[in-house]
């Protein structure tokens, strides 16, 4: 596929409502390839920008039942098969008393899935992003609200995209240089 | 949100989680400046210092105590379990209320959790650490502490999980790491934000080293929270449970005094206790030093104070418990035991103990003394002796005379027990303006989608 000269073109809005307003037109518009940049969570621009649904949640399960089930076999292992002594007569798979380690384990296996599956989905660590190249982008992480759409899109078209985004009455566009 | 936080709700008169008139920008330039901009000055110089200081105390005692082993501390039989055990669930209780904090109130929607949550899980993170040194360098040999972990070796023995001791070592360490995962995470955005404006080259390589790339993709931002609020609801249960296993090293036990089915309630509000009572502790001063009264508001102190006051309430009632079963029990070993902890030779530490967790507090119950910051810290300083004592009294007075009248002693600290005790105290305070200096200590955030600006307006939903 050939390279689009630039990455995108960014617009810069003032409130959560303009983004909100903004993302969603640009859904509507038949544009796959946006994305919203917000300082901080706005459910609805997820929802606009058709990112509705996490699998972190998933992924946070699949920790939990790992980290339960082998907490279990490892005590299992070791106190009635490979270590197995007679404590005061108590069964060698004495459950009631894996339980705790059982259950932190579960928590531990949930939290790391919870935190390294976050980074993973995000693509996180990523040292580079063209997104940094647009001077006023420090101001995403302030208080400016940008929309990307992606030159990447099958409906990006330099000059009616710009004319699209304009007639949103953004603060600023910017191109997105690569 | 339903309610605008920032607006005074007149039914209850109660002052607002954020001052008005802030703005996107002014809470970010507010709190980041403390980081990038303001002057580094002669206070904190002098508080930073104190806790090096003390740190190099620890430092001392501890190669002292590596030198000549443990003898050098005030334990033997009866008594093994001296300050390392008292200190050890004092510390780690007061991290309990960091997690409280960041977790609990976040899955229970109380938006005033968001100023004070930050330097609430960094506490939580510098006291642990305090808490964990204590059992290690309890074991005698601490070099080999990685023997409490299921590795294989050339020995082929494996640590025995029908022991309480083995389940702590991996609450705790559960503890630690999800703690330290949590406040990272929560960190990330804040350190975009920071690496956007910082004006060095290397604090902008620093944390936009730490940042990883965030940039605040709304992608990213609907897997951050759903991360985040699994974390948080994975963190509730564990925190319960990290005091329930401390407790459980006493209440598996057979001796008087530890073997009681109260205890995981009541080790837990012990907890939280003393845990609220160091947030206002560290909260009133910065507060104060740092202009930061639009943001951890009287709303903060006062929440705080009635947590103190519900636990407070539960910790008496553990006391109350404990002697009726005493004396409900009627076991001959029970008995002695209350007899002993209420008129025996620790007798005037059990007095201050009841006077400093359960009479003090009371004053609680009044709004002038929760309008009043001075009087909030004078209690909370308060709790925390009283905590601290009631672990001593815990630990001590069940240890020390058990069945045989033949195998009593006395237990009394010796100087490097102090010095251990105070040096940690330092490596906290130092721990902790290291953080307030070089980390945002208030969710930057967090503390937007407080504003009423945050809110999409109902054309957009």
């Amino acid at each position: 596929m050939k390279r689009a000269p630039i990455f995108g073109l960014m617009a810069e809005f003032e409130s959560p409502t303009e983004l909100t307003l903004a993302a969603r037109k640009a859904y509507d518009e038949g544009y796959r390839k946006i994305d919203a940049y917000s300082p901080f969570p706005i459910e609805e621009v997820s929802e606009a920008v058709g990112f509705g649904h996490s699998r972190v949640p998933l992924v946070v399960l699949v920790g939990g039942l790992l980290g339960g089930t082998g907490g279990y076999l490892m005590q299992y292992w070791i106190s009635a098969l490979n270590y197995p002594i007679n404590v005061g007569g108590r069964p060698l798979n004495s459950w009631p008393a894996f339980i705790v380690v059982t259950f932190e384990m579960t928590i531990l296996g949930a939290a790391l899935f919870a935190v390294f599956g976050m980074l993973a989905l995000n693509r996180l660590p990523m040292p580079y992003h063209p997104a940094f190249n647009v001077g006023r982008f420090a101001f995403a992480s302030k208080d400016r609200f940008f929309l990307c759409i992606e030159a990447a899109d099958p409906k990006y078209d330099r000059v009616q995209t710009e004319a699209f985004l304009r007639a949103l009455s953004p603060k600023h566009i910017s191109e997105v240089p690569h | 949100m339903a309610e605008d936080p920032t607006v005074e709700v007149p039914r209850t008169s109660r002052p607002p989680v954020i001052a008005p008139g802030y703005t996107f920008a002014t809470v970010t330039d507010k709190i980041s400046a403390i980081v990038l901009s303001r002057r580094t000055t002669i206070g904190w110089v002098m508080g930073f210092g104190v806790g090096v200081i003390l740190t190099m105390v620890l430092l001392l005692a501890v190669s002292y105590l590596l030198v000549k082993g443990v003898g050098v501390w005030g334990i033997n039989i009866p008594v093994a379990w001296g300050f390392a055990i008292v200190n050890f669930v004092w510390w780690i209780g007061i991290g309990h209320a960091g997690t409280l904090i960041s977790a609990i109130l976040l899955l229970l929607n109380q938006p005033w959790r968001n100023s004070i949550n930050r330097f609430a899980e960094a506490m939580t993170l510098f006291a642990v650490m305090c808490a964990g040194l204590f059992p290690l360098l309890h074991l005698g040999r601490p070099w080999l502490f990685y023997w409490l972990f299921p590795y294989p070796n050339t020995m082929q023995v494996w640590p025995q999980f029908r022991s309480p001791l083995v389940w702590d070592v991996f609450a705790v360490s559960t503890y630690f790491t999800v703690s330290l995962l949590f406040w990272f995470v929560g960190l990330i955005p804040d350190l975009g934000t920071l690496r956007d404006r910082a004006h060095s080259r290397f604090a902008r390589a620093t944390y936009g080293f730490l940042a990883m790339g965030w940039r605040g993709s709304a992608r990213h931002w609907k897997n951050y929270e759903s991360a985040y609020l699994l974390l948080a609801g994975l963190a509730t249960p564990l925190v319960v449970s990290v005091h329930t296993v401390v407790s459980f090293d006493f209440a598996i036990s057979i001796l008087p005094g530890w073997h009681t089915t109260i205890f995981p309630p009541y080790f837990v509000a012990g907890a939280i206790y003393s845990g609220f009572a160091m947030v206002l502790v560290i909260a009133i001063p910065i507060r104060k030093y740092y202009g930061l009264q639009d943001m951890i508001t009287m709303r903060h102190l006062d929440n705080s104070a009635k947590i103190m006051l519900v636990t407070g309430l539960i910790v008496a009632y553990g006391y109350f418990i404990e002697t009726f079963m005493a004396w409900y029990r009627q076991d001959e070993f029970d008995f002695f035991m209350i007899q002993n902890r209420m008129h025996g030779p620790y007798s005037l530490l059990y007095l201050v103990l009841i006077l400093c967790n359960v009479l003090v507090p009371q004053v609680l119950w009044f709004r002038r003394v929760r309008k009043s910051v001075g009087a909030l810290f004078a209690v909370s300083i308060v709790v925390l002796i009283g905590m601290w004592l009631e672990r001593f009294i815990i630990v001590i007075t069940s240890l020390h005379r058990d069945f045989l009248t033949s195998s009593w002693g006395m237990y009394y600290p010796t100087r490097w027990d102090w010095l251990t005790f105070w040096g940690t105290v330092g490596f906290f305070i130092m721990a902790m303006y290291l953080f307030i200096r070089f980390l945002p200590m208030i969710s930057i955030f967090e503390m937007r989608t407080l504003l009423p600006e945050a809110e999409v307006e109902a054309e957009a939903k």
